[in-house]
């Protein structure tokens, strides 16, 4: 028998991030290596290697066939002139204004309110609320063509009940953004209250019963003290609706099909449209990999300003 | 004074349930909707005034979806599809954070920030890229590209390594002494501890895939390999490719109702899964 129990081991394990000395722990802490290495392997064919070749295919000219053609930064200098381009990243801007500070709100207030304990039926309204996060984009986009329809929709008969005109939902620029920002509440409000609820139960009860006592109204205790404490997940809830609004694919092109997702006059096409029309649909393969990068360093700069803006210490 | 305090309370929560009831059916109208124009023939789809129940209703865009569009292969699909990226994916994290959360190894908090940092590219950037090396593998049109790239998730690893590190050393350490093999600790002791974790994540991984519409509509080619939200969106008619409503509303609702179930079942442990990442991260 060959059982070399030091005494370290039966006793508890040491904490994370100390090495732990002997041969047969330094054995076993092979496995480990073992064991998370499938992720590293993996991630070197499929994510490493792609993210280097899309930086290479960004300086040439290659339409999918072929040798690949260096060009150097001549696809930047496009770029910097291709006015659709500019237009997907207004585009992206203005949707990214509509719906995040709506987004949040909405989805904070909600869960303030649900998490009060005045509500009856919590769990049937977080239900509810939560059901569009599980439908797929197609099916969600086809059934809100029907609703926008500015005809027969029922949206607009609804309105025709109030006495309210009919809105072209799908067929102006500013209506189709609009409607668009709808449907993206539609699917992910019901994700976000959760996390925000979730956030929430992490505040301790007698908080705001404290501040209660001391005369604070609703409204000051929803600025003081839920909105400071709840910043952690309000600048993740921010983050993932910065890199959405400017991401939209699935739901362009099920909102709007007959222009291949661009919404009337292009006014809804994003930057991660462009680049699949321009890869997959025009074959441009390798300028489409230019304005991949150019949008991720855009994109990523905006993060980095809210993360500093909204950060844990505000560093 | 006290009843006046308490009328005003009153009309408050009436006015709060108020907003949350039509917020509610805002949300569920479109599922109501999608339902309604399932069951109408195709020439009532644009009526106007439109019907919530057509006196025409029947089943019939089910049964040509079935019948005629072989709906039950595109399921299938989804569900060969859904099923074999979910279970794959499970084992890889649940090695990956079991690997994570009880060894250390050199350079190992280095290569766990980096497994975060690799969240942060977007799929844009890419996918072209990744359409080029499914090229050169042949596996256009195959299933392989919806399975195997996203098998190691590095979501799925922080998850499970915050999940297993709650787990008590003690009985590691136990098997490890009856003398079993490291391989067989992960297979026999940890994963049947960890296997609310592994629902939690496994319904995360089921319905992103499940779901899942732009890479399957740069790999899927042959509308016999389609999955459902690209069969939803081929279900066209006409040179001009003009959609069939009735049928897409059929196909969707299929599309929709066995997550619906699954859902309904394991709400904890979906809500569970979802505020992981918002909350801990």
């Amino acid at each position: 028998m060959n059982l070399q129990v030091s005494p370290t081991q039966s006793a508890s394990y040491p904490p994370v991030g100390q090495p732990i000395a002997g041969g047969l722990q330094q054995a076993q802490n092979r496995w480990g290596m073992l064991f998370v290495s499938p992720f590293f392997l993996l991630f070197a064919i499929f994510g490493l290697f792609p993210l280097l070749f899309s930086l290479v295919l960004s300086l040439s000219d290659w339409n999918g066939q072929g040798a690949v053609n260096y060009i150097g930064l001549e696809n930047l200098n496009l770029i910097l002139q291709d006015r659709v381009f500019w237009q997907s990243m207004f585009n992206g801007v203005l949707i990214f204004l509509l719906y995040t500070p709506l987004q949040l709100l909405l989805s904070l207030v909600l869960a303030v309110v649900l998490n009060s304990r005045r509500v009856r039926g919590f769990r049937l309204f977080r239900t509810i609320i939560f059901m569009p996060y599980i439908t797929n984009m197609v099916a969600a986009g086809y059934v809100f063509q029907l609703l926008m329809n500015s005809r027969s929709g029922l949206f607009n008969q609804i309105l025709a009940v109030f006495s309210v005109a009919p809105v072209p939902w799908l067929d102006t620029p500013w209506a189709a953004r609009v409607s668009l920002v709808i449907l993206v509440l539609w699917a992910w409000l019901g994700y976000h209250m959760t996390i925000m609820l979730a956030g929430l139960q992490t505040i301790p009860q007698d908080l705001n019963e404290a501040a209660t006592v001391d005369g604070a109204s609703p409204l000051q205790i929803f600025f003081r003290i839920t909105i400071p404490l709840m910043r952690p997940v309000i600048l993740f809830s921010l983050v993932l609706s910065t890199i959405g609004s400017f991401n939209l694919f699935t739901e362009l092109v099920s909102l709007f099909p007959s222009t291949a997702g661009g919404g009337p006059l292009n006014s809804t096409i994003t930057p991660g449209l462009y680049i699949f029309n321009q890869g997959f649909g025009n074959f441009r393969f390798g300028y489409a990999s230019a304005v991949a990068v150019v949008y991720f360093v855009l994109v990523f700069l905006i993060v980095l300003v809210e993360r500093r803006y909204l950060g844990r210490d505000n560093t | 004074m006290k009843s006046s305090f308490r009328v005003r309370r009153w009309i408050e929560d009436a006015v709060l349930h108020l907003l949350l009831i039509l917020i509610a059916l805002f949300m569920i109208l479109p599922f109501i909707w999608m339902l309604s124009t399932s069951l109408k023939p195709v020439s009532e789809v644009f009526q106007s005034p439109p019907q919530l129940i057509s006196p025409n209703a029947s089943l019939d865009a089910f049964r040509t979806l079935f019948e005629q569009k072989g709906f039950a292969r595109n399921l299938g699909n989804t569900l060969v599809v859904a099923t074999a990226a979910t279970v794959l994916r499970l084992f890889f994290c649940a090695l990956g954070g079991y690997g994570f959360a009880k060894f250390s190894f050199r350079g190992r908090g280095a290569l766990f920030a980096f497994v975060l940092a690799t969240m942060v590219i977007p799929f844009g950037v890419t996918l072209i890229p990744l359409y080029y090396i499914m090229l050169q593998m042949r596996w256009i049109d195959t299933f392989w590209p919806l399975i195997i790239p996203g098998a190691a998730n590095a979501f799925g690893i922080f998850f499970m390594r915050q999940y297993i590190s709650t787990l008590p050393n003690e009985l590691i350490d136990a098997a490890r002494i009856d003398g079993a093999r490291e391989f067989a600790i992960f297979w026999r002791v940890i994963l049947p501890m960890i296997a609310p974790g592994l629902v939690s994540l496994g319904l995360i991984f089921f319905m992103a895939s499940w779901n899942d519409y732009l890479f399957p509509l740069v790999i899927l080619k042959s509308p016999s390999n389609f999955t459902l939200p690209l069969t939803i969106r081929s279900l066209v008619a006409g040179g001009l490719g003009r959609p069939v409503y009735n049928l897409q509303m059929a196909g969707s609702v299929i599309s929709i109702v066995p997550l619906l179930i699954i859902f309904l079942v394991f709400q904890r442990r979906f809500i569970d899964g979802i505020t992981a990442g918002a909350v801990k991260l």
